[in-house]
């Protein structure tokens, strides 16, 4: 199936089920907490800002509890793997690029950002002849910037670049 | 016949040039996005949503943009078959019941009958659906006229707990995940007392979650990280659909109406109770098997086994609009987000919408029929060019999804911070996704959270915080029984399953 499986498992099941329950169990104990603190009685003219949320809360709590119990005592026995370390890596190398393009959108814009995410991909990824990372990358940004801008009239987060050609 | 009037009229509406030519943009739009992974129904559209703004501003505008938003809706659903048959890669979580029988057909050389059988049927079961939209939809207003806040809520709850008795996932976990959807939804300013809720001194949760990002987030980058599990490239069979297959399907397609009519019966009972189209197209694959003659031939490549879940998908996937239109329920996250359009545009929907727009109800309406014959003539005459969208190397097509998620999440707001929370989103829904954690549930509790304290806050309100008032009468009693009847049905179920085994 994909490319580095020697099915190596990255970490299993239970782990990943028991991680997301618990965060569950934080999320709702947040919520609860806000609650709290808004008040979740009755006040003179109804119900007081915390009132729904509060029990949100507690559902969301005792539902991921069980969910918890299910994880680390139902699933003791089979620990299917939940993600195997060559799709791990693949996830991760389209996920922390990601990150570092939304990271740039805010200094070089997003046409230029977005062009070098592209291009990085097809070369590092895709090994594609420069000439054509640069017409795909560019070309896609040029599209995008007729679209949005020009038909549009949407504007999208502009940087030095555009600065420099006067198209802000 | 009232609805007849009011029908023609609509066509009146919609069949204006320009009407005409954004169907063919929307359903295009459509196929497309529901052809290229990660993009599907409730992203495409949540992406293009803000594009439509601009649009609605015009007299008669709001009908052109739900027509291109709709159209784009029929278009993904229409997509989805394409890389379930050609590819075996359901491109949309309904058909992937389609490549049971889909993709053996193909691999038999017979791709252009199981398109066409794919095609024809969606186009049955959608048209079925909007027959029934036309004249029960403006019945249940009606009646949702009389609704006040106790029955708003009972309708929540029923669509709430429909989610939990329905969905084949674990109750615990679509329960939890509804719950951080109302939680997410209740984060920013109380809209009742003005107070700040779960904020905790963040500027940017000021505003709130918008479901918008979460759609963006949960089914755009989820599904591509999913997605880039199997490994980078997709292997396909040939398309070619000439007008010979076309007919030959054609003529076969009569004998299996007992098939098509079980389906759209089946399609338009989930899309209407919210189970959604996944669950119905599974449904009626299950239901075809265990009726047909020749049920133990299922999965090797029969033509029936395409019909049956196509109908279905396509019916439950249109009857979704109904609850949309009527009640302001949406019966499925797409067309949640085609809610999400009306609010941005101004627009209420609800019982009201009958009565205040009727020129936008009608003309929607009758884009449906004429947006599925436009669809199945586009689908039909285009497959070799959609199919050639998906031999795009991924490595190419991966980081421009990746940019339009990113521009779509960012125009939402004109936020950077959005987009951040969109690639948050995505990782919650690739680690849902594979733990079984529903994503319908948790978008639909975003987008009704609001709506759904308000109603209950009301009602507790006129009834001094006495839960009895969504047992007071026998509308609103039976909504609620029936509500927790369902929530109830895990345990019921497995006690009857426990009963039998003893």
């Amino acid at each position: 199936m994909s490319e580095g499986s020697e099915g190596k498992s990255a970490f299993g099941m239970r782990t990943a089920e028991g991680v997301v329950a618990a965060v569950f169990l934080t999320l709702g104990a947040i919520v609860i907490f806000d609650s709290v603190r808004l008040g979740f009685g009755w006040k003179e003219d109804g119900p007081q800002a915390g009132y729904f949320p509060f029990y949100l809360g507690v559902i969301m709590c005792v539902s991921s509890l069980i969910n918890l119990v299910v994880a680390l005592v139902a699933l003791r026995a089979k620990d299917k793997s939940f993600v195997e370390t060559g799709q791990l890596k693949l996830v991760l190398s389209v996920l922390l690029p990601s990150a570092v393009y939304v990271g740039a959108i805010g200094w070089t814009g997003i046409y230029v950002a977005s062009a070098l995410f592209v291009a990085f991909f097809m070369r590092w990824l895709g090994n594609y002849a420069w000439w054509k990372v640069a017409a795909v990358s560019i070309g896609n940004s040029v599209v995008f910037f007729l679209i949005f801008e020009v038909w549009f009239k949407i504007p999208l987060p502009k940087g030095p670049l555009e600065a420099f050609l006067r198209l802000n | 016949m009232d609805e007849i009037q009011s029908l023609i009229q609509g066509f009146g509406i919609a069949l204006t040039l320009k009407n005409v030519a954004l169907m063919f943009t929307g359903i295009i739009l459509g196929v497309i996005i529901g052809v290229l992974p990660g993009l599907g129904g409730a992203n495409g559209v949540a992406i293009l949503l803000p594009l439509t703004f601009s649009m609605s501003q015009v007299p008669g505008g709001t009908t052109s943009a739900i027509i291109l938003l709709s159209c784009i809706y029929w278009g993904a659903l229409f997509g989805g078959a394409i890389t379930s048959i050609l590819f075996n890669i359901p491109g949309e979580p309904w058909s992937v019941a389609t490549t049971f029988d889909g993709y053996p057909l193909a691999q038999k050389g017979r791709a252009g009958a199981a398109l066409t059988a794919a095609f024809t049927s969606s186009f049955v079961g959608a048209l079925v659906a909007v027959i029934v939209i036309t004249f029960l939809s403006p019945l249940v207003a009606k009646f949702a006229l009389e609704f006040g806040p106790p029955e708003f809520f009972s309708v929540y709850l029923l669509t709430f707990c429909a989610f939990v008795g329905m969905s084949k996932e674990p109750p615990f976990k679509t329960l939890a995940t509804m719950m951080l959807g109302f939680s997410l939804a209740a984060v920013g300013t109380d809209p009742v007392t003005g107070e700040l809720r779960l904020t905790f001194g963040s500027t940017h949760l000021l505003t709130g979650f918008d479901f918008l990002i979460a759609v963006i987030g949960l089914f755009g980058i989820g599904e591509i990280l999913l997605t880039l599990e199997e490994g980078l490239a997709f292997k396909g069979a040939q398309a070619k659909i000439n007008l010979k297959v076309v007919l030959e399907t054609w003529k076969e397609l009569p004998t299996y109406w007992l098939t098509s009519i079980r389906s759209s019966v089946v399609g338009c009972f989930m899309g209407i109770v919210p189970g959604g189209a996944t669950p119905a197209s599974f449904m009626s694959y299950g239901v075809a098997r265990r009726f047909s003659k020749d049920g133990d031939k299922f999965g090797t490549g029969m033509v029936e086994g395409v019909v049956a879940p196509e109908t279905a998908a396509h019916a439950a996937g249109t009857a979704a609009l109904l609850p949309m239109l009527t009640l302001g329920v949406p019966g499925s996250p797409t067309a949640a987000v085609l809610l999400g359009g009306l609010l941005i545009w101004g627009l209420q929907p609800g019982p009201l919408l009958f009565v205040e727009q009727k020129d936008f109800v009608w003309g929607l309406i009758a884009s449906m029929y004429l947006g599925n014959i436009v669809g199945l003539i586009v689908v039909l005459t285009c497959v070799p060019f959609f199919a050639a969208i998906l031999r795009v190397p991924f490595s190419v097509i991966a980081p421009i999804i990746i940019v339009i998620c990113a521009i779509g999440a960012y125009t939402v707001h004109n936020s950077i911070f959005d987009v951040w929370m969109m690639l948050v989103f995505g990782v919650v829904g690739y680690a849902f996704k594979k733990l079984q954690y529903p994503l319908a549930p948790l978008v639909l509790a975003i987008v009704l959270g609001d709506r759904a304290e308000s109603s209950f806050r009301q009602s507790m309100l006129v009834s001094q915080g006495d839960m009895t008032v969504f047992f007071s009468n026998a509308l609103v009693g039976s909504l609620t029984g029936l509500a927790l009847f369902l929530l109830a049905w895990p345990l019921i179920s497995l006690a009857i399953a426990r009963l039998r085994q003893s």
